[in-house]
């Protein structure tokens, strides 16, 4: 049985980063929170212009970083100093100032993995099934084309409100974004 | 309104369309590849063969097929590896601490900078895994727990090499491929087979482009710069310190680390410049990787080349100043021993070449700057030998001194590290876009039409 053609949200494309700024700005104002401005770099003062809070990537990192430096310090200090002591040229077993490279190494290690996957998880990457894809048009977005999708999900979202609303913001076309029916 | 931007001339020239940009750096890994990229191919996979080969050769035969002996018990091998790692680092200054500054034309040449790192720590690698001799016991470098109970050294700088040279290749591998995601997500848009498609969806991971992703993504990609930094600073000092806090006169010596470091940048940028110099004649992106580009490669070179040729001068006087006989013989022997022929092939390249980049005539003229590039790579890879070899054939006792002279297999397997790292790099160029568009499109000058944050806001409203 054929189920019927379900309407995911709207797309709608702008002429270049400038119109695309502006939109944002005013669909933000509308009240819509479920809506993303995608475009082929990332655009100077979007963040204000789309009202998001800063990243929190920086604070997770940050926490990685001297997590790693103290799981660094704990198996030096552990293998070298507990588990198997062994003098070696008269130094400390427990030779802080010795082990400070691989301290630094870990903790740049950690932070690292946490910035890449931290930031994948944020973006809810990998994802490989999203509304916007199916717009054939939304593969320019990659090259050349700027667009703002709404998704149905959003408290705001009416079809035909939410589209006067994006044709008033300078949208030069506005496209539904339906699901494929599923045989 | 088309001459607005007069304030700040473009790095990119030609005036490219966001889309003929994408074109031209797309096309060059959709369209056959040429005759010349299969015969280069050809040559280098060969010569991987030959590394493979000797590398099977040296581990059933042992590490005494290569010229080693005693005194001279470090020799290619480890010239090599810190030739190869010290090249790797041009190509984090670049992706790292110029994105820092904001130094917007490390934007056409990140991208395969950043390739040319991580092959050559790969083939950096090779050399302290076979010079163990018995790589099956390679585990041995890591903290894992074993039958003896054991556990590696934390005191030895040569432990701290493998933590740091091991992080330094995953944050690059890293750093590169968060780069690469949306530039794969391009390639995915435009990809024709269902293949291409599969495999491009996968690796692009589903990137829509939407600011709700820039913004997270651009915090990563700065805080992955900021960590990079650090860590890259970090990894030929800690190299340097192999060296540096042995007794061996020559090794014994302080100013290692930021000799090093400033080595190793400097050898790295002669590496791009050879590499992008062959890159935008082959697929004609002289529009991109301009002569502006090439030219700010050649200041950081002679920069770089002077605080070489300053430690060589510093090194000079503390042999003498220091009152220590060893020391100053070590030197000594360096310029006037058996093995001066190394030395002033090290001075000539590396103190002299730099030179020729003071006249802007020069430093803007192809030729000149491949060939003195080329003279740099080769000064520096003398550099290392000197620091090594030199110094350990005539120690303290001249009862114990020796002479070192390759083999074969030290030939074979430095030529074919050659061969895995140009094999690696033409098929990066083959199959990954090697200007990172993404990165570029943010800097041409349509694309700052609608910020407020840059300074020339003088548009006339353009819609």
């Amino acid at each position: 049985m054929a189920v019927e053609n379900r309407n995911e949200g709207l797309l709608a494309r702008y002429e270049g980063p400038a119109e695309l700024l502006a939109a944002a700005r005013k669909v933000a104002d509308a009240g819509y929170h479920k809506f993303d401005c995608h475009s082929p770099f990332p655009i100077h003062g979007m963040d204000e212009a789309m009202r998001l809070k800063r990243s929190p990537l920086g604070y997770m990192v940050g926490i990685a970083a001297f997590t790693g430096a103290g799981l660094a310090l704990l198996l030096q200090g552990w293998t070298s100093a507990i588990d198997y002591p062994l003098i070696i040229s008269g130094k400390p077993f427990f030779s802080y100032q010795a082990f400070m490279p691989v301290t630094f190494g870990l903790a740049v290690l950690l932070g690292a993995f946490t910035a890449v996957f931290g930031m994948l998880a944020l973006n809810r990457l990998p994802q490989f099934y999203h509304a916007v894809f199916h717009s054939d048009r939304f593969a320019r977005v990659t090259r050349d084309a700027f667009f703002i999708s709404i998704e149905a999900s959003d408290p705001h979202y009416d079809r035909e409100q939410t589209r006067t609303l994006l044709l008033a913001t300078g949208a030069l076309e506005v496209e539904d974004l339906t699901a494929e029916p599923q045989s | 309104m088309s001459s607005i931007h007069n304030q700040e001339q473009q790095w990119i020239e030609g005036h490219p369309t966001f889309g003929s940009l994408t074109d031209q750096v797309s096309e060059l890994t959709e369209k056959k590849a040429s005759r010349t990229w299969y015969i280069a191919l050809a040559v280098s996979s060969s010569l991987t063969v030959v590394l493979l080969a000797l590398i099977g050769y040296l581990v059933t035969r042992g590490i005494g097929v290569w010229g080693n002996n005693i005194p001279v018990a470090w020799a290619w091998d480890i010239v090599n590896f810190v030739f190869w790692i010290g090249i790797g680092h041009a190509g984090t200054l670049i992706s790292a601490i110029l994105f820092l500054l904001r130094q917007q034309w490390r934007t056409s040449i990140n991208r395969f900078a950043e390739a040319m790192t991580i092959f050559a720590v790969i083939c950096a690698l090779v050399f302290p895994s076979i010079h163990v001799g018995r790589i099956w016991l390679i585990y041995w470098l890591f903290p894992l727990p074993n039958q003896m109970a054991m556990w590696p050294n934390f005191r030895s700088p040569l432990l701290w090499d493998v933590f740091a040279v091991s992080t330094y290749f995953t944050v690059s591998l890293l750093f590169w491929y968060v780069g690469l995601v949306p530039d794969l997500a391009t390639m995915r848009d435009r990809a024709k087979t269902r293949f291409k498609k599969i495999m491009l969806g996968i690796l692009s991971l589903g990137w829509r482009g939407g600011n709700r992703q820039w913004q997270h993504y651009e915090m990563a990609y700065l805080l992955l710069a900021g960590l990079s930094t650090p860590l890259v600073l970090s990894v030929h000092s800690v190299v340097s310190t192999d060296f540096a806090t042995s007794v061996i006169p020559g090794w014994h010596t302080t100013i290692f680390p930021p000799y090093f470091v400033a080595g190793a940048i400097f050898s790295g940028f002669a590496m791009v410049t050879t590499l992008a110099i062959i890159v935008r004649k082959v697929f004609a992106l002289q529009n991109i990787i301009t002569v502006r580009h090439l030219e700010n490669m050649c200041k950081i070179m002679l920069v770089t080349g002077l605080m070489v040729g300053y430690a060589y001068g510093v090194e000079f006087f503390i042999a003498w100043y220091s009152g220590n006989i060893y020391e100053r013989f070590t030197f000594l022997n360096r310029a006037f021993g058996p093995y001066a022929w190394a030395y002033w092939i090290m001075i000539s390249c590396n103190v002299l070449v730099p030179q020729l980049f003071w006249f802007k005539k020069l430093r803007t003229s192809i030729p000149v700057m491949f060939v003195a590039a080329l003279l740099i790579n080769l000064g520096m890879w003398f550099e290392r030998f000197v620091i090594i070899v030199s110094s350990l054939s005539r120690d303290f006792l001249p009862g114990a001194w020796g002479y070192y002279k390759p083999s074969w297999v030290d030939v074979g397997i430095f030529a074919g590290s050659f061969g895995l790292f140009f094999t690696l790099f033409l098929l990066f160029i083959r199959f990954l876009p090697i200007i990172a568009m993404s990165e570029v499109k943010g800097i041409l000058p349509q694309a700052q039409a609608g910020a407020d944050s840059i300074p020339h806001q003088n548009h006339s409203g353009r819609s």
